[in-house]
């Protein structure tokens, strides 16, 4: 080539970066902590790529359903989108998201994502998001009161029963101070967060193996049935409206002696500037109870990028700066250790600084590698997924079980009505949805 | 003369009133003072939230993280223009509604009315299909015709209310005089219906201003008015009570104030006739 012709191509090249570097790409997600320091620190990848993100910020449930209305239509609104371990490989099936088997090159190191992390993000074997942090869940307990009570506080994973043994102990309304407080708030993503690794832990599944539901079988009866007892005994009042951000609130406040929740609660229960027990707090696995299957959830909050989206390589790039090990440790730089992104790579779990900062980091890696979403139960099943099933329909049969649960925890109907009603109108939506005849 | 009322029942009578008052307005009071409180404060117990110290930070947070000129602009430009456009389709149309009526003028009515009836969801997907055709997804000017047409029933309704109130004989009497059409509407007419022009138009800024499902799902980043602002403070994972009421209180500061200033000509256009 001559000298020329050379200059040419490069001046050539260079306006064609300068044309991809003029993208401006719009990135919808939802208001959680995680996300909002990934806003705050998204100016010096800005200031990298020479590209520009336009923030669409969103309740979960109004994102999700946004979005869903943006893809299904083929709108292009969004060129990033927040995504969770549940509509990831519906939605990649449906050829709505991106294949990113590809992301970031060699430097990026897929491999150091959490094997089930990547598992879960992935239909048929293709990666279609890339995790933003994950979560499992597991017990948090007020090691003050434990002491007080002279209760030596597990080591090994308890049974439910044990549990409740040891949440009589603790339970001290007087002193402003609840047993245990779980969630109530009706929602597949609230109450049933809970209720689905409970029923798990007693034996039960959503469906067998034809897809039939299960939801009046004596294994969730059991569950349901210890589920509104331990509630209605050692719960605070009104527990039916709280959910995850009413129950982090009251063992914040330290109104609870346990809590079984998500793992990414721990950074903010220990951060002493947002909780008042930080220095009060230790944790266990979540209790099991006939089975240790499926008893912590497993939940991941990822980005994936729209098939609809105009600008793909820029977005890969986006993705790959904000998943990254690089990224991870620009956080605990700039923000401190405990507030990383958790549950993603297995080198943030090697990185000494981590984990002297987060006491509760090699629980939640624990909790995180022993979530198999794929074996989720102690009978076989036809699904993946712990506190939901991989399907389209398990929103509105989730929402509907919910809601029928939280009725029978406030004492408007019975443990039996309440499944009752649910396993009539899991079996309406699964003969409507062609499941079963 | 204004017949006298006995002290006790005037006592009682006023009692009520502030107590529904009260009760109607301790949310929004509420809100105003977790706004100014720390994160970790707004979520101990009521009496322990009033005692906390007063704090501007939240404020200074959302600030920080939002660009709450642009959502603020949004919102003007969305209420008032599709306040405007529907005031423009709504006053011929409520005049001959009102004063040369057919015999399915009333049909026509209920019909417009029984549009909003139908839950917006329904119609989601053929609208928004329509609008990434036409290319109006995130822009104002789609905000705005979305709205027009989903306040024009209502518009429409309250001024055929209020023009049914001016007797037919003066607009006759315009005519005798030799007004047109146009003069009779802007010399006569309207005049005359200032009250209640004034309150239908506040309402409609007031439900232009509120509404949230359309501007939620029809906007993205750039025509995202103050619901969409005030929804990116709301979290299920995390606590952003403080950061969420400060957001709240920035939103609804705008129209609040300009009902606080127009109060007494909103209840006026709203409980009386025009000519009365």
């Amino acid at each position: 080539m001559r000298p020329k012709t050379s200059l040419c191509a490069a001046a050539a090249l260079a306006v064609a970066a300068g044309g991809a570097t003029a993208a401006e790409l719009t990135i919808a997600t939802v208001n959680n902590a995680d996300m909002i320091i990934m806003q705050r620190l998204s100016p010096q990848w800005e200031e990298q790529s020479g590209h520009t993100l336009n923030w669409v910020v969103l309740e979960e449930n109004v994102l999700r359903q946004r979005v869903t209305t943006d893809i299904a239509t083929g709108g292009g609104s969004f060129d990033i989108i927040t995504i969770g371990s549940y509509e990831t490989p519906i939605w990649g099936a449906q050829g709505w998201l991106v294949p990113l088997d590809d992301i970031g090159g060699e430097d990026y190191d897929l491999d150091d994502i959490f094997e089930p992390v990547r598992a879960g993000l992935s239909a048929d074997g293709t990666l279609f998001a890339v995790p933003f942090y994950a979560e499992s869940s597991f017990t948090f307990y007020r090691t003050d009161l434990f002491e007080a009570a002279g209760i030596e506080a597990p080591t090994e994973q308890i049974t439910y029963d044990e549990f409740r043994e040891i949440v009589a102990q603790v339970h001290d309304p007087d002193n402003g101070v609840f047993g245990t407080c779980q969630r109530g708030k009706p929602g597949w993503g609230e109450n049933m967060a809970f209720i689905g690794p409970l029923v798990n832990a007693f034996g039960g599944r959503w469906f067998d193996m034809d897809w039939n539901p299960q939801i009046d079988s004596e294994e969730w009866r059991n569950a349901i049935t210890f589920y509104v007892d331990l509630m209605t005994e050692f719960g605070p009042p009104g527990a039916v409206s709280n959910g995850h951000n009413e129950n982090r609130a009251l063992f914040a406040e330290g109104r609870c002696a346990t809590w079984i929740d998500a793992t990414s609660a721990a950074g903010y229960i220990f951060n002493p500037n947002e909780s008042t027990v930080a220095d009060r707090t230790g944790f266990f696995p979540a209790p099991k109870q006939v089975t240790d299957r499926g008893t912590g959830w497993f939940w991941a909050w990822a980005l994936a990028i729209p098939s609809s989206s105009q600008n793909v390589d820029a977005a890969k790039d986006f993705l790959a700066w904000a998943t990254s090990r690089e990224y991870i440790e620009l956080v605990g730089e700039t923000e401190g250790w405990v507030a990383v992104p958790p549950g993603t790579r297995v080198s943030t779990y090697e990185n000494p600084a981590y984990i002297e900062a987060a006491p509760f980091a090699e629980t939640v890696r624990d909790a995180i590698l022993a979530a198999d979403p794929s074996n989720p139960t102690a009978e076989p099943v036809p699904y993946t997924g712990i506190q939901y099933v991989s399907i389209p329909e398990f929103q509105g049969i989730g929402n509907f079980v919910g809601q029928q649960i939280a009725a029978a925890l406030a004492g408007q109907q019975s443990v039996e009505d309440a499944l009752a009603a649910s396993q009539a109108f899991a079996e309406r939506e699964m003969r409507r949805a062609g499941y079963i005849q | 003369m204004a017949r006298a009322v006995p002290l006790p029942r005037k006592a009682l009578t006023t009692a009520l009133a502030w107590t529904i008052g009260v009760l109607m307005f301790f949310p929004i009071l509420w809100i105003g003072i977790l706004a100014f409180r720390t994160e970790v404060d707004a979520i101990r117990p009521p009496l322990q939230v009033l005692a906390a110290p007063w704090t501007t930070e939240s404020f200074a947070a959302v600030q920080q993280r939002s660009n709450y000129l642009r959502h603020f602009t949004n919102s003007v430009v969305i209420a008032l223009g599709s306040t405007a456009i529907a005031l423009l389709v709504a006053i011929p149309a409520a005049w001959s509604m009102a004063f040369v009526p057919s015999r399915r003028t009333k049909n026509v009515l209920l019909w417009m009315l029984s549009t909003k009836m139908l839950p917006p969801v329904g119609v989601l997907i053929p609208i928004y299909l329509i609008f990434r055709d036409a290319g109006l997804l995130d822009t104002r000017t789609g905000l705005v015709i979305v709205l027009t047409l989903i306040n024009l029933p209502i518009v429409v309704w309250m001024l055929y209310t209020y023009f049914r109130e001016i007797p037919a004989e003066i607009l006759e009497a315009a005519r005798m005089d030799g007004a047109t059409l146009r003069s009779e509407l802007l010399f006569v007419l309207l005049p005359m219906a200032v009250p209640g022009i004034a309150s239908t138009v506040l309402l409609n800024v007031i439900l232009a201003w509120n509404e949230a499902f359309w501007t939620l799902n029809l906007s993205a980043a750039r025509a995202a008015p103050l619901t969409a602002f005030i929804a990116s403070y709301s979290s299920p994972e995390g606590l952003f009570y403080a950061k969420l009421s400060a957001a709240s209180i920035m939103a609804i500061a705008p129209i609040l104030l300009i009902g606080w200033v127009s109060q007494r000509q909103l209840v006026r256009g709203l409980t009386f006739g025009a000519v009365k």
